[in-house]
């Protein structure tokens, strides 16, 4: 026992936080005694008893704290670029696929168009139609979570063996992640396209820009890619759907040694082209750079931190730090925005992708106050994006150390998603995502604002009870 | 159908807004299709996609327009666009700053950014231990305030503020003052050496009250919650709060107030107290044991002051010609006291707190012969606000009573105070006079008696509320014991 008591209480001036009947708060304002109030609303359905148990875990506080110092101590390096065949020992008919496991027949149209252009990019198929025959008789085919191979893939996710793949490597935690080159915007094979302008640019990306980048990040490598995102952030990107000073940076990283690299004039001059005129070509750099960070917060006994959120078109699914590599999976959302062309909310597929990593790592929308200029998504205003922001706070474990907010006075952004908040708060993580067309073929519809859907994260408060109460 | 397609050079907007603009004119009326974006390979396809035709030198830095419909929808359009992009200027100079950051949704998150030392929880129970604690893994002391909060729980929470050093006060504590701050329901007593330890709320207050009128003032009343002193709990958050007070310098002498405490932790709480080096007083309910009137009397002599006359405010009442005792409390421990007292006279007492289980009352809560109902049990306030706070269960209740011909004596209690309703004496005392003269019409004379827990600083202030009640034809009494006497005498008076 200390010398004094309770710490001191009765001895201190008394300051009161409250959560309940707002009459309490009252009765202290009127004694001048300070007050902060709790907005308190009762948790998610059928949570609590979990809820108790698993904040009594006595292992929970410092597993989280582990998470947290783990996920924003993980490095991000760019260190090569080379086919999945080699990198992740990829074979001819197995693809990697965005969120968790799905089989064909429960595919969204984006996923399975992407898997009909994946088939004929690898030669497996002639037509589109072959392509899906065999993809729904399944022989010699295998689909796989590309997070079961620690890649991620935006949108559809699709990757096959001969498409090529950043390779980053967090040197902290001896981590490795790998994402795919991004192909730009509009008729993509992330989107469910699979024309022949999307199997022919697949191939000049894999013979062209592929080969010239690996080149370039031989030479130039490794590049930081955590150092840009700090930055971006501060330049008003949030690094999930506005990637524009992201992918400048990257760009004038790798430019001196993409010009000098061994290649026809014509092919650089494309490659360099195709790369500044992409909005997005930071995303698949930003992406693997958050999976490293989640995936050296995975595996904390009694952690609650959530170190995946996934969508495959079909399910949203989530994984736990401290419930090894069990999915947690509800039926995804379909994002709010605005829409191309004459596109409209009836052409929407559910919420897709594994971008949704950005979130899980701390930015996206997490760090929504820091890109202003991407609020009239959702037909908001700056204080929406500010309140975004602040409000995420609520359901993470701590601010990160190198990713900040400049208009929150360079406060790091809201990093390490806790389950168990969420149960508590009902406040859903918010996701800033690109829709997809719900037809196979169709290409990206739009852009806007999801959430995950809640039983992602009371199955996964189940889970975390039942391990805590043994 | 004519389509317009127009570029305007010089003119940057962000793609996101202009996906904003294109909905806006797209949706004027008879607008068929219409697209606004920058003249970007991306949107010169999807604009040629809609079938437009796109000039062949079209740059990405010019803004297109592209518009399908007759001539009224086009005009219709192009106002569309100009007010959309005038609003897009505009919007800035129009923001309304940044807005107030959200408020905390959590305890722990309300305690990070205010660093406050306490906190109160007044949540559902349910919902009660996980907010308790977010309080103690950071290191603040929690009143709280929530009942139905399981004995586990209660276990669970204790243990873990003792290994944090700090005290849960509660559950279902209604009462605490620390350092002069009045948490819950307390009242405005004047500032002294004397330190309660309260397993019971309106016991506490009933306590601080007559010291106050003894002239005592009170260091702190540190709640403890109505089982603390129970067998399974054993007495976790009492001793804590006797440790604190005997460390306190404040603190010269210490009253711990309870309802009926297990015997074998009553004993073992004063084995530990005997070591604290500083008095304490027990004014532990139970058959056979001292009331809280006369506890407070002899922790008075102990300590060195006098007893003064406790104070009343008494009306000329006939004695019940007929009928039982009936007393309707929202303090569970004057109702526990009152229960004690009344069944030396008059054998078991029927209620929803029964001394013993064969007393207790059914669903209806109603019985020929002599009731004590506790409005502020946990069974009682599912769903609904504490009777201090929302009196109207019971005022159905006196209304119910005046109509019944078995009730002989209407016993009552008030208790004022931070926290309580801001003027319950008139309510009281108008569902007071209602009954009187219901039981006066059916031929009954239906004596009224109140306990009145308060002091003259209370919000509501004790001599109007006493008067007030006074008036309305009741006997008031500052001492629950002395009210239940009363009554108790208006009563037995017509066996005689």
């Amino acid at each position: 026992m200390t010398s004094t008591p309770l710490r001191g209480l009765l001895s201190a001036d008394v300051s009161v936080a409250t959560a309940g009947v707002s009459l309490f708060a009252d009765a202290l304002r009127s004694q001048a005694v300070p007050v902060t109030e709790t907005a308190w609303q009762p948790p998610l359905d059928g949570t609590s008893a979990d809820l108790s148990v698993v904040l009594a875990d006595p292992r929970r506080e410092e597993a989280n704290a582990e998470a947290f110092r783990r996920m924003t101590a993980a490095g991000a390096d760019l260190v090569d670029v080379r086919p999945a065949s080699e990198a992740l020992g990829l074979e001819k008919g197995t693809f990697l696929h965005a969120g968790p496991p799905i089989e064909w027949e429960r595919a969204s149209g984006p996923l399975k168009g992407a898997l009909i252009g994946a088939m004929l990019f690898e030669g497996l198929a002639d037509t589109a139609e072959e392509a899906e025959a065999r993809l729904a008789k399944g022989d010699g085919i295998t689909l796989e979570p590309c997070h079961h191979r620690d890649a991620v893939g935006p949108m559809a996710g699709v990757v096959s063996p001969s498409m090529w793949m950043y390779e980053l490597r967090d040197e902290a935690h001896d981590g490795t992640s790998w994402c795919s080159l991004n192909e730009g915007l509009g008729k993509v094979l992330r989107y469910g396209a699979y024309g022949p302008e999307v199997v022919d640019r697949l191939h000049w990306m894999n013979s062209v820009l592929g080969p010239l980048l690996q080149q370039a990040v031989r030479k130039a490598g490794p590049i930081d890619v955590k150092a840009i995102i700090a930055q971006m952030l501060q330049m008003g990107d949030e690094g999930h759907n506005r990637n524009r000073a992201g992918s400048l940076m990257l760009l004038r990283e790798l430019l001196p040694a993409l010009i000098t690299a061994d290649g026809s004039s014509d092919d650089i001059a494309e490659a360099v082209r195709f790369s500044g005129a992409n909005e997005h070509f930071f995303l698949n750099l930003g992406m693997p750079a958050c999976k490293l960070a989640t995936m050296a917060a995975h595996g904390i006994p009694g952690s609650s931190v959530v170190t995946t959120m996934a969508r495959n078109g079909t399910d949203f699914g989530i994984r736990v730090s401290g419930t090894g590599d069990e999915w947690f999976t509800g039926p995804a959302n379909t994002p709010e925005g605005l829409f191309l062309g004459s596109y409209g909310p009836e052409d929407a597929n559910p919420d897709i992708g594994d971008s949704a990593i950005t979130e899980t790592a701390g930015i996206g929308g997490f760090a929504m106050a820091a890109a202003p200029a991407i609020v009239r998504f959702v037909g908001g205003d700056v204080p929406f994006a500010l309140r975004a922001t602040q409000t995420m706070y609520e359901i993470t474990v701590g601010e990160h150390t190198a990713y900040q907010v400049p208009i929150l006075e360079f406060r790091g952004t809201p990093t390490g998603i806790d389950v168990a908040a969420v149960a508590r708060t009902g406040i859903l993580p918010q996701i800033n995502t690109g829709m997809a067309g719900r037809v196979a073929g169709t290409g990206q519809v739009g852009a806007g604002l999801v959430t995950p859907p809640e039983q992602c994260f009371t199955g996964a408060l189940r889970a975390l009870a039942s391990r805590a109460g043994g | 159908m004519p389509d317009h397609v127009e570029l305007r050079r010089g003119a940057y907007y962000d793609s996101v807004s202009l996906m904003q603009v294109s909905r806006t004119v797209a949706s004027a009326p008879g607008v068929e299709a219409a697209q606004v974006a920058m003249a970007t390979d991306l949107n010169t396809d999807v604009i040629r996609g809609m079938g437009f035709t796109v000039p062949d030198d079209a740059g990405t830095n010019d803004l297109i327009v592209a518009i399908r419909g007759d001539e009224a929808a086009m005009e219709a359009g192009r106002a569309a666009l100009e007010s959309a992009l005038a609003d897009l200027k505009n919007a800035g100079a129009q923001s309304g700053g940044f807005g107030e950051a959200p408020p905390r949704r959590t305890l722990g998150g309300a305690i990070d950014a205010s660093q406050a030392n306490l906190a109160l929880i007044s949540v559902p129970g349910q919902h009660a231990t996980v907010e308790a604690l977010d309080a103690i893994h950071r290191g603040v002391s929690v009143m709280l305030f929530s009942d139905n909060v399981s004995v586990d729980d209660e276990i669970r929470l204790k243990d873990a503020a003792a290994a944090a050093d700090v005290l849960v006060m509660g559950p279902d504590c209604g009462t605490a003052v620390v350092g002069g701050v009045a948490l819950g329901f307390a009242n405005a007593v004047r500032p002294g050496s004397v330190g309660i330890v309260a397993a019971s709320g309106t016991g506490a207050q009933q306590v601080m009250c007559l010291l106050d009128a003894a002239g005592v003032g009170m260091s702190h009343c540190l709640g403890v919650g109505g089982r603390d002193m129970s067998a399974q709990v054993q007495g976790r958050s009492t001793r804590q709060a006797l440790a604190a007070l005997a460390a306190d310098e404040a603190t010269t002498s210490v009253v711990v107030v309870s309802k009926p405490p297990a015997a074998e932790v009553l004993a073992d709480m004063q084995s530990y107290a005997a070591g604290l080096g500083v008095p304490v007083h027990w004014a532990t309910l139970g058959a056979g044991r001292p009331d809280l009137t006369a506890a407070v009397e002899a922790a008075l002599r102990a300590d060195g002051h006098p007893v003064p006359e406790w104070p009343s405010w008494t009306t000329d009442q006939e004695p019940a010609a007929a009928g039982a005792l009936r007393g309707l409390f929202c303090g569970g421990t004057l109702a526990d006291e009152a229960m004690l007292i009344a069944s030396e006279q008059l054998g078991g007492i029927r209620s929803n707190i029964p001394l013993s289980p064969e007393l207790a009352l059914g669903d209806d809560l109603r019985h020929d012969s002599h009731v004590v109902i506790d409005f502020g049990d946990d069974g009682m306030t599912q769903g609904r606000a504490h009777p201090m706070i929302d009196p109207s269960l019971r005022l159905e209740r006196i209304a119910t009573e005046a109509k019944d011909p078995t009730c002989g004596v209407l016993l009552l209690d008030l208790v004022l105070g931070y926290g309580a309703h801001q003027d319950p004496a008139d309510e009281l005392a108008d569902a007071v006079r209602a009954a009187r003269a219901t039981a006066r019409e059916a031929g009954r004379d239906l004596p009224v008696v109140v306990s009145l827990t308060g002091v003259e600083n209370d919000p509501q202030g004790l001599e109007r509320c006493a008067t007030t009640l006074q008036q309305a034809g009741a006997s008031v009494f500052l001492s629950n014991a002395q009210a239940t006497r009363h009554a108790l005498s208006l009563l037995t008076a017509q066996e005689h």
